[in-house]
């Protein structure tokens, strides 16, 4: 396990730098320096790991709340009076996690703790379940098993039991060779090992036709002008608006990175759950998650 | 009591000279970005990134002087590289040199190779003191005589004249290389050498440039793959056919040419297996080697990552037999150092001429040395402040937590762009080179 306990940088701000990092090198004299870049994509890598455990223990958390619930509803039903403090008690411990998000998606967010407010003894606004996990599609307590292998591994396997697609196609790679000067685009099939939902759902919005693109400098269509800044705050302004109707250049790879970043690493996840109300908060982690494997190996592919 | 490090006895080393601008601005140009003793230690040379090359001479020892000895002065200087660019990929070439490697000398002119990250040029370093005079077709000052008004014959008179050096080209190996160059070496049959890029090592005849063979290729079909890239290149001081390369993921392999004309499987490889414990976010950043050197007797060779120095003998593959902390006290700062940039520093290490101890630079414009076989380690600054001719040079420690004694320096305090990332020892004596951004220190042993 990475020690995470180092510094003060989380897996998210490590990610933005490192996405910068690679951004940078673009406008480098000499041209996109290959080991640097390798080197770069471990720490992204690393950071995923880091941010996928982190994300699936609140998703683990979040389900043992949301049972505890309710159990506390369905025990009220006999006696109110007695067991709101059983579910206040709860309420400590879960909606504490549980009010630091006002979604899941905002859960990637580095949003201060906030202390349970529970002012009231109606345990259904008491403990604000985000609206994402009401959802008739709540998936099941996840199995340990996959817990353990969604934590321990980078790419978790293809055995849990959310989504039958197993090969999709979620996102191409283009690719130059730099010694046969040859551009092409590659069906990236490693992703189902990432994304156990289904992908065709997450790239709905997302995906663009593959096209080859002309020899260029460097490998990312987007000019810089139109890369926003990576920082979390200027997240805001493309909550709204779907995924398509941002990206400033049609013709762009979805696989191409800057393009993706540009829309801000919260706000790709959070267009998603806009999309797909349907969507529950690991849909909405797992898109995350799996664009993110695409991304990595987009970083290497030079 | 100053403890010095050397093999058996105690050094003390002193402050001989400094080459360089005094100037606080420092012009990016002229960065030193190698520096190369040659065989005799007579000629030391450093290249920048303004693609200069500039050649220090050692002087004469002078019966007057016999304590100190003689001083390094400039004895050529010529632009090596320039800026080019290649328009098919849409790509700047830097002239920065990375890399220089000395021939060994056959004749009177001295002959090294420079590389940058994509040509490499063989100079021809000769001098010439002696010039030609009464030429019949052309005055002294070259102009051309009026054949009809030559009445005379004369066989000209070579005369002494200035000591010029003169630097010219002799062969140029481009276009061999689609990633960056990262390490040349001469092999040991003074007639073939090997460049390495991220991906691919050739092998070069000195003679022949239009043609060179490809002898590793890591390059995987689909890039998407690549999980690791060449990082340093040598070859072995004495057998001709064996040569090491060293990876980002910490790893050497030791190739035999003899085996197959393509050396994509090793002989040997070499690695220690990862600590679990020390698993951070940066693990295989830190663990990527920068450096590898094979021992003078060529039983040993030595690596350089981002945070120790270790020594293999090429005979045990699974660990080290040596390891010596750098900077340790930086594995709590990588955060920052990755996110200045620092982490990806590229530190050079060196041997001296008895393989009894390794040198390598750090940040602060610190310098380290280790001694094998007492285990005694020094750090030593390259300062101006400590720029008298033979003043002895302190030890320096960082603290690294607690009360912070007198003369110790803290972890914080340290300067993260006065960094040395380039050494060098000479060959037979206690001389060392230490490069810091612009300047080039010269440091003696006290006892020389």
């Amino acid at each position: 396990m990475i020690n995470t306990m180092e510094c003060a940088v989380d897996a998210q701000s490590l990610i933005s730098i490192s996405l910068r990092k690679i951004h940078n090198s673009r406008t480098q004299r000499g041209g996109i320096k290959l080991h640097k870049n390798l080197l770069v994509s471990y720490v992204l890598r690393n950071a995923r790991q880091v941010y996928m455990n982190e994300k699936y223990a609140e998703i683990y958390r979040m389900q043992q709340y949301e049972e505890v619930m309710t159990v506390c509803n369905e025990i009220q039903e006999l006696n109110p009076l007695d067991l709101v403090e059983d579910c206040e008690e709860q309420t400590g411990d879960c909606c504490g996690s549980a009010n630091e998000s006002a979604s899941l998606c905002g859960a990637l967010l580095p949003v201060s703790h906030q202390a349970p407010a529970v002012q009231h003894l109606q345990p259904s606004s008491a403990c604000s379940v985000p609206l994402a996990l009401q959802s008739e599609e709540v998936c099941k307590a996840p199995e340990p098993s996959f817990y353990r292998s969604c934590c321990a591994e980078a790419y978790p396997v293809s055995n849990c039991d959310f989504s039958p697609v197993n090969n999709m196609h979620c996102n191409k790679t283009t690719v130059l060779d730099l010694d046969t000067h040859v551009v092409t685009t590659v069906e990236n099939g490693y992703l189902h090992q990432d994304c156990c939902a289904s992908l065709q759902q997450c790239c709905q919005g997302a995906q663009s036709p593959a096209k080859k693109r002309k020899l260029d400098f460097g490998y990312y269509v987007s000019e810089i002008e139109e890369v926003p800044d990576f920082t979390p705050c200027k997240r805001a302004k493309f909550e709204d608006s779907s995924y398509a109707s941002t990206e400033p250049l049609d013709t762009s790879n979805i696989s191409n990175l800057i393009s993706i970043f540009g829309s801000g690493f919260t706000g790709l996840v959070s267009r998603q759950a806009d999309l797909e109300q349907a969507l529950n908060g690991q849909f909405c982690s797992k898109q995350a998650l799996a664009s993110l494997g695409a991304w990595t190996r987009a970083i290497v592919a030079f | 009591m100053m403890a010095g490090v050397g093999g058996g006895n105690d050094f003390q080393w002193c402050f001989s000279q400094v080459k360089g601008a005094i100037d606080e601005d420092v012009a990016e140009a002229d960065i030193i970005s190698t520096v190369e003793f040659n065989y005799s230690g007579e000629l030391l040379a450093t290249g920048d990134k303004g693609g200069r090359v500039v050649i220090f001479q050692r002087e004469q020892e002078s019966k007057n002087r016999q304590v100190s000895r003689g001083e390094y002065n400039v004895y050529s200087t010529f632009q090596s590289h320039e800026p080019e660019f290649d328009y098919l990929k849409s790509l700047e070439i830097e002239e920065k040199i990375n890399k220089i490697r000395w021939l060994p000398q056959q004749n009177a002119a001295h002959f090294l190779l420079s590389a940058n990250d994509k040509t490499i040029k063989l100079w021809k370093i000769s001098e010439r003191d002696k010039r030609a005079e009464g030429y019949n077709l052309k005055d002294e000052d070259g102009r051309l005589r009026d054949p009809f008004r030559i009445t005379t014959l004369r066989v000209p008179v070579l005369m002494p004249m200035d000591l010029m050096v003169e630097a010219s080209p002799r062969r140029i190996f481009a276009n061999a290389h689609t990633y960056h160059i990262n390490s040349i070496s001469v092999n040991s049959d003074y007639e073939t050498y090997l460049s390495a890029d991220d991906l691919r090592i050739n092998l070069w005849h000195l003679e022949i440039t239009d043609r060179s063979f490809n002898i590793v290729d890591i390059k995987p079909a689909n890039m998407e793959e690549l999980t690791e890239v060449i990082t340093a290149a040598e070859c072995h001081p004495h057998q001709c056919n064996v040569f090491v390369y060293s990876s980002s993921k910490g790893t050497i392999r030791l190739c035999d040419m003899r085996a197959a004309a393509l050396c994509d499987r090793h002989s040997k490889f070499f690695e220690e297996p990862e600590d679990p414990s020390s698993r951070s976010f940066f693990s295989e950043i830190i663990s990527s080697i920068s450096d590898v050197k094979f021992s003078h007797s060529g039983r040993y060779m030595m690596t350089r990552d981002y945070l120790s120095v270790k020594v293999w003998d090429l005979n045990m593959e699974n660990r080290p037999v040596e390891t010596y902390q750098v900077h340790e006290y930086l594995r709590s700062k990588l955060c920052s150092l990755y996110e200045n940039d620092c982490i990806f520093d590229k530190f050079e290490c060196c041997w001296n001429g008895s393989d009894s101890a390794i040198m390598t630079g750090s940040y602060n414009n610190f310098f380290r040395m280790f001694d094998r076989n007492t285990r005694r380690d020094i750090t030593l600054e390259a300062s101006r402040e400590n720029s008298k001719p033979r003043a002895m040079l302190k030890p320096r420690k960082v603290c690294t937590g607690g009360k912070r004694k007198k003369d110790e320096i803290s972890v914080d305090s340290l300067d993260f762009n006065k960094k040395i990332l380039h050494t060098a020892w000479h060959p037979k004596e206690n001389v060392i080179a230490v490069a810091a951004t612009n300047n080039l220190y010269i440091f003696q042993d006290k006892m020389n």
